[in-house]
């Protein structure tokens, strides 16, 4: 009942219009607020969620926004004090390398199975074509 | 072998998912480790709870080693954790200072008088902008800070007596055998 | 009626499963046609035991029964009926009978249509359906049963969670349950295919339009999972990377890549070792969702309150039957390439890059999604994967699919013609570019809504030529059989989804507004008047209400009403107004008010245009519609055919 109770509460929404100096900042601020993960929720942005350290965050964000600071020193900011784990871009390290790369090596060992059965299947081919388009499906297309 | 692969690949992934099971089982799937460990705790300024009118900063409290208690009067699990506290305090070996996190000064006072008040010091943090510079995301927490002004552990989450005995108790032996 | 009866008919049919998927393996094995003759019987049975079952929790849900646990824990005296019976799926136990019950419909569907498939076959298909069966209904008694009772009984219950408290969510997990538990049939065909050995090939023709409307389904239950979030959560997005999300899209990727693997298979025979892997795998994907919904492994919003005990029975069904059918592929695969050659330019290769690409993609999704489980393990540190890395990787991925979609009807099996490329890449080309440039000026050039429009003129001409071309050279009722128009309906979604998503997410204004009575916002090209909060109820919540009237160029457009919910039990819930439109959707949501005694000042709002966003659910619904009217084929439609060679496959499997 209390999961209950607490799920319902976070899922009021976050609204907090601020004082932005202009349209671009606050382009800028809804941007990164929707890439940095919220710490004390489930699995929420820090632009959604309505924990009261989600909307803390947002209010040192915009101060440092105001402070002229850019993206990536927020960030820094933001992950010296809670880790990586705030970034849902997780930066390219050491650790990430298989999370970053994997899909490629993936991909490349994919497609070097389906290149080497292609060969395959043009060499039959060759010889099998002749054989010519049977009428078992009757569709042609 | 390579008609073989999908099943490797496949028991990799239970050997995961297992792992996981086990995991979540041993740890909180909400606390996130501090990159402030072993590094110097943030410097901070706060107001005393009860002498609002003298401050407290991290200088004043170099030269012996505290434990940084987080809570408010708002936080349920804070409830959970202080009746450990309390028993705990007196033999803790390190000075117990209770960091008032968001609260109303009228609050926290309220609730030490009803659950009893541990803290050898009491610093206020109303505004919670502090709390920031330490990576706090919610309360309770509880930092552990040497002599030097360094961070030596962190506790998400209350003081269970499994966690006092199993990780803060030994954290504190260490740090204390380490700098007499 | 006593809800221990429920517990009763769920035993029942626990042990008509086990008869289901034991006894015709053994008969099918021994030659023995009593055995294979239980399975018809024992699925019925088992499907009117599950059906009494989950009769009993919807009654006891209607009759607020909050002597039963899991009626006290979701509804109370207040909640409408209909919500009461979507109540019935709100949680982990009632979700998961939902699920078993869905699985009865499917096995009794392919009970009465296997009529004419060989027998041996139709009863292993059954047995696997079965065996299944026996898993979730052995995990339902043993770790979840939905019928324990709560004494004393309470006098009112908890409630629904206000975010289920939605038609959207009525409806959203029946219909993705149904195409979750709709590739347990190709499953089944697979692996009964494998059991069969090379004699049976048949079977991927019969599989198809299964999987075909499995995969509609799953469409249709993701879309309306995703407007739900969009109308419901309050946030205006339409999907987050969130792993649950992602555990329901994977086996949807999965099954994109099978039903194109299977139509190779089917007409031309190559591929059958990779058609079997992957109707494995996507039955396997969506049992890995329920894993990751109900372990608790990862964290996400929409996860089940998570159990371990519960996490470690369903690793271990999963162990045993997503273990057991790659044993027995890597055992019974075929190993010879069989069916017809082809060249390298050939449909057959285009499907394989587009299958290729799929099968990457849902690799992706996985790994970005067990990531932090990595993390974790190789002791990484805390580790956040999110939509950042999935929106990278995944278009990236999808751009060959995207580029070769409109040759992929034109070129022939085995071979193709060249010229007839050319020409569809110089027409669709030339479209896509001038459409391109023309919508530059529109949108102020930004990138990704040019893109969006190209993508859209792009697959949309290669559709249209296609279709010109049948229309020009096949005689009238023969032009578009249902397979190809399936095709068509489903690769113009395509179109219509890209564009949706791109054009919506670069032409999208949102803005945070502090808002006093009387005061107007200038948001896209809509003016937002915002006239006051005012009280009011509904059956089981009060809300305050805000009215906002938008006008453009001073004509009215809409009245909305956003609200703020507070339920029974206080939890707070958004109700964002949408005003729907074909190009643009209005979106307003309330936050709070400024000064909290006053409902009647100012209030904090969200206000949102979102050009274009129909078009992505418009563009899912499209490949929904393309999928099942691909089933529908008439070629799908059994034929006495199929029986001949029972005789033999008896014989064979006697020896």
């Amino acid at each position: 009942m209390v999961m209950l109770v607490f799920a319902g509460a976070v899922h009021a929404q976050a609204i907090e219009p601020m004082p932005f100096a202009n349209h671009a900042q606050e382009l800028r601020f809804q941007h990164l607020t929707q890439q940095l993960r919220c710490p004390m929720c489930q699995n929420e942005t820090l632009a959604d969620s309505n924990a009261p350290i989600a909307r803390d965050l947002r209010n040192q964000i915009f101060k440092l926004m105001q402070q002229g600071r850019s993206d990536d020193e927020i960030k820094q900011y933001l992950v010296a004090r809670y880790s990586d784990y705030i970034l849902y871009n997780p930066p390219l390290k050491t650790g990430t390398v298989l999370l970053w790369f994997g899909p490629l090596l993936i991909l490349l060992g994919g497609g070097g199975v389906v290149l080497v059965a292609l060969r395959k299947r043009k060499r039959q081919g060759v010889e099998a074509t002749t054989v010519g388009e049977s009428a078992d499906n009757g569709e042609d297309w | 072998m390579n008609r073989l692969l999908p099943f490797i690949g496949f028991m990799l992934l239970v050997a995961l998912f297992g792992f996981g099971i086990w995991w979540n089982t041993q740890h909180d799937p909400n606390a996130i480790p501090t990159p402030l460990l072993n590094k110097p705790a943030p410097a901070f300024n706060l107001p005393k709870l009860y002498e609002p009118a003298q401050t407290v900063s991290k200088t004043d409290l170099l030269g012996q080693p505290y434990l940084l208690n987080v809570f408010a009067s708002w936080c349920i699990e804070c409830g959970v954790e202080h009746p450990v506290l309390e028993a705990a305090a007196p033999t803790l070996g390190v000075k117990l200072v209770g960091y008032n996190y968001k609260d109303a000064p009228a609050d926290a006072k309220g609730w030490l008088a009803a659950h009893g008040n541990p803290y050898a010091l009491l610093i206020a943090d109303e505004s919670g902008q502090t709390a920031l510079d330490f990576g706090v995301y919610g309360a309770p927490e509880s930092f552990l800070i040497d002599a030097k002004g360094v961070i030596r552990y962190k506790h998400i989450g209350p003081i269970t007596p499994d966690v006092l005995a199993a990780k803060l108790k030994p954290a504190i032996a260490a740090m204390l055998k380490e700098a007499p | 009626m006593t809800p221990e009866l429920g517990q009763l008919a769920l035993i029942l049919a626990l042990l008509l499963a086990l008869a289901q998927g034991i006894l015709p393996l053994i008969g099918a094995w021994r030659g023995n046609r009593a055995l294979m003759a239980v399975a018809r019987p024992a699925a019925a049975g088992q499907a009117v035991f599950v059906t009494f079952a989950f009769g009993i929790l919807v009654w006891a849900f209607l009759h607020f029964d909050f002597s039963v646990q899991y009626v006290a824990d979701n509804s109370n005296l207040e909640l409408p009926w209909y919500y009461r019976i979507a109540a019935v799926w709100g949680a982990h136990e009632g979700s998961l009978l939902l699920w078993i019950l869905i699985l009865n419909v499917w096995t009794v569907a392919l009970a009465a249509f296997s009529q004419k498939l060989p027998e041996v076959f139709a009863s292993r298909v059954l047995a696997v359906m079965g065996l299944i069966a026996v898993g979730f209904l052995a995990f339902i008694i043993f770790t979840s049963n939905p019928f324990g009772r709560l004494l004393p009984m309470p006098g009112d219950g908890a409630d629904l969670n206000p975010v289920l408290q939605d038609p959207g969510m009525t409806f959203h997990p029946p219909v993705l349950y149904t195409g979750y538990v709709g590739f347990s049939v190709a499953f089944a065909f697979a692996i009964a295919g494998l059991l069969g050995g090379e004699l049976e090939q048949a079977w991927v023709r019969w599989a198809r339009p299964w999987t075909n409307v499995a995969w509609a389904f799953l469409t249709l239950g993701i879309v309306a999972g995703s407007w739900w979030a969009y109308a419901e959560l309050g946030w205006g997005g339409w999907w987050f990377w969130d792993p649950v999300e992602n555990a329901s899209f994977m086996p949807w990727l999965v099954g994109l890549g099978l039903i194109h693997a299977q139509a190779i298979t089917e007409k031309r025979g190559s591929l059958r070792a990779w058609t079997i892997l992957l109707s494995i795998f996507a039955f396997s994907l969506s049992l890995l969702g329920t894993f990751l919904v109900r372990s608790g492994v990862l964290t996400s919003v929409h996860a089940f309150a998570s159990d371990p005990r519960r996490g470690v029975f369903i690793l271990a069904f999963l162990t045993i039957v997503v273990g057991g059918s790659l044993l027995l592929y890597a055992l019974r695969a075929p190993r010879v390439a069989g069916g017809k050659a082809f060249q390298l330019l050939s449909r057959e290769t285009v499907l394989l890059i587009g299958n290729l690409m799929f099968a990457v993609a849902a690799a992706m999704v996985l790994l970005g999604t067990l990531f932090p489980l990595v993390g974790d393990a190789l002791n990484l540190g805390r580790i956040s994967v999110g939509p950042p890395y999935f929106g990278f990787l995944f278009p990236l991925l999808m751009l060959p699919v995207v580029l070769l979609l409109p040759f992929g009807p034109f070129l022939r099996w085995g071979k193709g013609e060249s010229p007839m490329l050319k020409q569809v890449l110089l027409r669709a080309g030339i479209a896509a570019v001038a459409c391109a440039i023309v919508a530059a000026f529109f949108v102020d050039g930004k990138l990704k809504a040019i893109a969006g429009v190209a993508s859209l003129v792009w697959l949309s001409v290669g559709v249209l030529l296609y279709a010109i071309k049948r229309w020009r050279e096949v005689p009238r009722g023969r032009r578009y059989p249902a397979e190809m128009a399936g095709m068509l309906l489903a690769h113009l979604g395509v179109g219509v989804f890209i564009a949706g998503v791109l054009l919506s997410e670069s032409l999208s204004v949102t803005s945070d507004v502090r808002m006093a009575p009387g005061q107007t916002q200038h948001i896209g090209s809509y003016d937002f008047r915002f006239d006051g909060a005012h009280r009011t109820t509904g059956p089981n919540w009060k809300a305050d209400q805000g009215v906002v009237t938008v006008t453009r160029d001073g004509k009215p457009v809409a009245v909305m009403h956003p609200q703020k919910r507070t339920y029974l039990r206080g939890q707070v819930q958004t109700e964002s107004a949408v005003d729907a439109g074909i190009f643009r959707d209005l979106y307003v949501a309330l936050g709070e008010p400024m000064d909290a005694g006053n409902i009647e000042g100012a209030w904090s709002l969200r206000l949102y245009t979102k050009p274009f966003v129909r078009w992505i659910w418009g563009g899912g619904l499209l490949m929904m519609l393309g999928g099942f009217t691909c089933a529908a084929d008439k070629r799908f439609r059994l034929k006495r055919a199929a029986t001949v060679r029972e005789d033999l496959v008896l014989q064979e499997t006697r020896a």
